[in-house]
């Protein structure tokens, strides 16, 4: 009797090693089939050249009272030129749904099209759906030109 | 020649059994009650994806799905190639109709509480499709790289990008990087024009063969339904089917030669979102709350509450049928009524002021 018991015993011990054999492999398995395809899903980063400063123009070319997008690297810039003649640069993208800014002439703000929403002329996000303020960038004036650099 | 079709008819007969299937489909009944209109807009809805699906494999064939060339090709398409113009607008009106059908379909189906018992797994593909016609619209309407796709397509993801944890990663899947770029564009075309059609083939079928099975559903509470009767599937209610999808097609023509679709500017990322911009007519009223919610609820960003309440409630939505127990019952629910009224009057209301303000 007790012998029959053992070899039962011993025959499921081996049945159940085999199951975790067998269950390890088959997790393996689809591990291994499922790991390249999420990893394709994944766009690679593709190297920037990191741009720094940029070169615009001269001043004489920016009207008072306008705002041009510029290119910086990849992103846009937004650089407004106040009625004042005083030169601000701000990231262009709009810190709600990332939509391009631009400078509305008539209420002397910078606007955002996609949800209304609103900016002073210092980037402070002052009406609509827009979270923070907008990034700052540093304008440099060397002589009669205009350049555009990170903020550090 | 009588003869030739009968031996045509024998011969398949012989290997299939179509009688089997012939008499299944004489005893294919409608019921005729006063919401019997209601069932016709599941067959114009199936009508106008067969158009789409036709429309779009002719698009295929001159349509090129690069930041480069994928303006260029429709511009092509619509002043160089033969009734290039009248493809690709029909295709256009037909999405928009499309989505206001399933709409229609959809609510018309909900108010009559046929998503009861036995017929959960119905509402739930057709459901399913609803979200997928949506997503055909959202993808399919970046394909013309066009200024207004660029941004519309730049929200979107964007609004992806702002759920907690998972956000990141899924708008860096659908985007194909951290921009909306050309690669953005390949990755909807080949959503718009192999994933989608798949996935919705699939639930398609199981939907018609779900319908073709359970027959159609009659309203709750069947004293009233029966007492003007059935009309038999065939020939009666198929001719009357294949009456409105001509007159449907019809409409399509008029529309596409009259209201021709535009093509616009092309995209520039380095332009400002042109103003006036505003996304397809089916997403506005989403888009209208997005607008009125405020920058900040508590510690929460608006857009996340606004954007998990949506989510939210197309959830609750979806499951209708296992929430509403009383439906199932044979029972009136009007709570379910009231939800639905509240859901449609807003709805409307906030499209209206998509398009006003």
């Amino acid at each position: 009797m007790n012998a029959d018991v053992d070899v039962a015993g011993a025959d499921r011990g081996k049945r159940d090693f085999l199951k975790y054999v067998m269950g390890a492999g088959l997790v393996a398995w689809i591990a291994s089939v499922i790991y390249p395809l999420v990893s394709y899903l994944k766009p690679p980063r593709q190297a920037e050249v990191e741009v720094t400063s940029i070169r615009v123009g001269k001043l004489a070319d920016i009207a008072k009272d306008s705002g041009t997008i510029v290119r910086f690297g990849n992103k846009p810039v937004i650089l407004i030129r106040t009625p004042n003649g005083q030169l601000q640069a701000f990231s262009a993208v709009c810190t709600h749904l990332d939509c391009t800014v631009q400078y509305k002439k008539d209420l002397g703000v910078i606007w955002c099209a996609c949800h209304n929403g609103k900016y002073d002329l210092t980037g402070r996000n002052i009406a609509g759906p827009p979270p923070r303020p907008l990034q700052e960038y540093k304008v440099i004036l060397q002589g009669e030109e205009v350049h555009i650099s990170k903020p550090t | 020649m009588k003869t030739k079709r009968k031996k045509l008819i024998a011969w398949f007969d012989e290997r299939i059994p179509l009688r089997d299937l012939v008499e299944f489909m004489g005893k294919k009944y409608v019921p005729v009650h006063r919401g019997s209109v209601w069932y016709y807009f599941g067959g114009v809805s199936l009508f106008l994806f067969i158009i789409q699906v036709v429309t779009g494999i002719l698009l295929l064939l001159y349509y090129k799905g690069s930041e480069q060339l994928a303006w260029e090709s429709i511009q092509f398409i619509m002043s160089k190639v033969q009734f290039g113009w009248l493809i690709r607008s029909v295709h256009s009106w037909a999405a928009n109709l499309f989505i206001l059908s399933v709409f229609i379909h959809m609510f018309s189906v909900f108010f009559e509480r046929s998503y009861r018992k036995p017929r959960e797994i119905t509402w739930l593909t057709g459901m399913l499709m609803l979200f997928l016609a949506m997503g055909f619209g959202f993808s399919g309407y970046l394909l013309p790289w066009n200024e207004l796709a660029f941004f519309a397509t730049k929200v979107g993801t964007d609004i992806a990008g702002v759920l907690p944890v998972i956000g990141k990663p899924v708008m860096i899947f659908l985007r194909g990087g951290e921009d909306v770029t050309g690669a953005t564009l390949s990755r909807f075309f080949g959503f718009h024009v192999a994933v989608f059609p798949g996935l919705f083939t699939v639930l398609l079928g199981i939907h018609l063969f779900l319908v073709q099975r359970q027959g159609m559903s009659e309203p709750l509470g069947g004293e009233n339904s029966s007492d003007r009767g059935v009309m038999p599937f065939f020939p009666n209610f198929m001719l009357r089917d294949l009456l409105l999808w001509l007159i449907v097609l019809n409409v399509l023509a008029i529309l596409a030669v009259f209201f021709p679709w535009e093509l616009g500017r092309k995209a520039d990322a380095f332009a400002s979102a042109p103003a006036g911009i505003r996304p397809e007519w089916y997403f506005l009223f989403m888009f209208q709350t997005l607008k009125f919610f405020p920058p900040q609820v508590l510690v929460v960003d608006g857009e996340v509450l606004g954007i998990l309440l949506f989510g939210l409630a197309g959830l609750l939505w979806m499951f209708v049928p296992f929430w509403d127990r009383k439906s199932s019952r044979g029972e009136s629910n009007r709570t379910v009524i009231y939800v639905g009224i509240f859901v449609v009057i807003y709805i409307i209301v906030f499209t209206i002021l998509g398009w006003v303000l």
